[in-house]
């Protein structure tokens, strides 16, 4: 009895929270719930299979993707606790075989937190062909009472792809400390993309690392960040050319919206093949002021300018 | 419908608009014309409520606006298309159109045909870097027109304007014209402003001449295009 009332306070928290309630109880879509340390759900579909072990604090995922398998609907998982209090860690452990192709889809929701630290540890590899795409939704109260540590591993083979999608901007963050990591093989797509919007005192740490090591390894590493009140905010953007034609980008806008804001970017370009080539932008500042007099003069007042800009560079 | 009167700007100690007198009537359109750097921009700025002057005054329908704020004067019916306009990450053209009010998709994708885009190819696309400068600059003439305003300042709308765009470009005047806004047509060359109903020649902050197109066209030929008299003052006696 008790799993259904906590399942449906679940469900009626990630449907709150824009997650498809249809994609849960369908057959047809795989999915995985998961409240504090239990798994309340699971539905494999085929070419997918998980496995999953309840610990003391959290639980081990093991997350198969089988070899040439392209999964029709987005596979969604959630991952959420909804007291006050809680520690949750996620050990995940994904293996996307050759030529397959999935997408993910990720809700985490801690909407009453007032300290729930949320830990995920993802080991993360990418068969010789294989696409896999992970978006990572958060929503947050607005205590600001959660600290989140995403860390990834991730090895991407030869063609594969990897595009991953982080997203924060709903509630107060808490603490972030987001650590991805990727090592693409040859002619392989790696993508990392972070969107945060800081408020009151959050305090974000952002780490995207890409490290091109195959011949034509593309990678993108890129951050959207709008900073309000007193949010600190530091990102690490890292690309390493290490292989003949490897291509990367750093891409960071840090919007500066708020008095008591620090905001940093520490874009790392390191390249070793004298022909690879990696560039950087990055941006820190406060909204850009003809952007403002261009909405203003279309009527709309000064906060509602900000709303369209933010909006849009969150998106 | 629109008067400006004795206005004056001091920029770094430096008279950029140096009592400037213009009158721009209803559902016209009127050309500005003067060389590069005669504070054309700086005039366009003060009219939308980018800056203040530090004299004269500008009056819209009989109201003294000197003092109005940039959304105050947009939401009386003034706008301005910049001669480089802004990029915005992440907003799509059919939002951009629908910023100054609700359109229905119908009229979304009426203003893009009149720049000459087509709808079904630029109305989810970001107004963003991707777009080029010629495409930008329709899909800002075409935001003004989908804003129906009661007078559409324009800065340069030819200029950096490729040879496809800017038949295009002058075809939305025309049609922001039929559509009853008064337009200020601010250009450095002569080519296109055919288009306007009586043209004003600027220099050196000043109106200095205004007529019938040809011929202030004949006179900026004349008198502007070898004068010096740019950060001086204005022709005496013109
Ligand atoms: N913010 C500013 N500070 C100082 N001088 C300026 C500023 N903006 C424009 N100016 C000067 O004012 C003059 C007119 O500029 P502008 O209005 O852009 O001319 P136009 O649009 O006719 O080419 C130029 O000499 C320019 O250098
Ligand atoms: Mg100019």
């Amino acid at each position: 009895m008790i799993v259904v009332n906590e399942y449906e306070a679940l469900l009626e928290a990630y449907g709150k929270a824009g997650g498809s309630l249809d994609a849960l109880r369908s057959k047809e879509v795989g999915n995985l719930v998961i409240h504090k340390n239990r798994v309340l759900s699971a539905n494999e579909v085929k070419g997918i299979k998980v496995e999953t072990e309840e610990t003391e604090t959290g639980v081990n995922i093991y997350f198969l993707v089988e070899e040439g398998a392209k999964i029709k609907y987005p596979v969604h998982l959630c991952f959420g606790v909804l007291p006050k209090e809680g520690l949750q860690e996620i050990t995940l452990k994904v293996e996307a075989q050759a030529d397959s192709e999935v997408t993910v889809i990720a809700h985490c929701i801690f909407p009453n937190a007032i300290n729930v630290i949320h830990k995920m540890d993802a080991d993360i590899k990418i068969g010789n062909n294989a696409k896999f795409c992970y978006q990572e939704t958060h929503y947050h109260g607005e205590s600001g009472g959660v600290k989140v540590i995403p860390k990834a591993k991730i090895r991407v083979g030869k063609k594969g792809i990897w595009q991953s999608t982080f997203t924060l901007i709903e509630g107060c963050v808490g603490m972030l400390d987001y650590d991805f990591e990727i090592f693409g093989e040859e002619k392989s797509i790696n993508e990392l993309l972070v969107k945060v919007f800081g408020k009151k005192e959050d305090d974000i740490k952002i780490v995207e690392k890409i490290h091109l090591d195959g011949r034509e390894a593309r990678g993108l590493a890129k951050s959207r960040l709008v900073l309000n009140d007193n949010a600190k905010a530091v990102v690490m953007g890292e690309t390493y050319g290490n292989a003949p034609f490897a291509r990367g980008h750093v891409d960071c806008i840090e919007i500066v919206n708020g008095e008591g804001v620090i905001a940093r970017a520490i874009p790392v370009v390191y390249v070793s093949d004298k022909q690879a080539k990696v560039t950087h932008e990055a941006a820190i500042g406060s909204i850009d002021k003809k952007q403002m007099q261009t909405l203003m003069a279309r009527g709309l007042n000064e906060e509602e300018a900000v709303d369209v800009i933010v909006k849009g560079i969150l998106r | 419908m629109l008067e400006v009167k004795g206005l004056k700007l001091r920029l770094n100690g430096k008279p950029v608009i140096n009592g400037l007198n213009l009158e721009v009537k209803k559902g016209r359109i009127h050309g500005l014309l003067g060389v590069n750097g005669t504070g054309k921009t700086t005039l366009a700025n003060l009219l939308m409520g980018i800056g203040y002057p530090d004299e004269g005054s500008i009056i819209f329908e009989g109201r003294d606006i000197t003092k109005c704020t940039i959304s105050e004067r947009a939401r009386m019916g003034i706008t301005l298309a910049w001669q480089e306009p802004a990029r915005f990450e992440g907003l799509s053209i059919k939002e951009y159109l629908k910023l100054s009010r609700n359109l229905d998709s119908n009229e979304s994708e009426s203003y893009l045909w009149m720049v000459g885009l087509s709808p079904a190819e630029y109305l989810n696309r970001a107004v963003d870097v991707s777009l080029s400068g010629g495409e930008r600059k329709r899909v800002e003439l075409a935001s003004v027109l989908a804003m129906k305003p009661k007078l559409a300042i324009l800065d340069e709308p030819d200029s950096g304007i490729d040879v496809i765009s800017l038949p295009h470009i002058m075809n939305g005047i025309v049609e922001m014209s039929k559509q009853g806004s008064a337009v200020l047509l601010i250009t450095h060359s002569e080519t296109g402003i055919e288009i306007a109903n009586r043209v004003s020649v600027m220099c050196a902050g000043k109106i200095i001449n205004t007529g019938a197109p040809e011929e202030m066209c004949q006179w900026f030929k004349d008198n502007c295009r070898t004068c010096d008299h740019i950060g001086e003052p204005a022709h005496e006696g013109a």
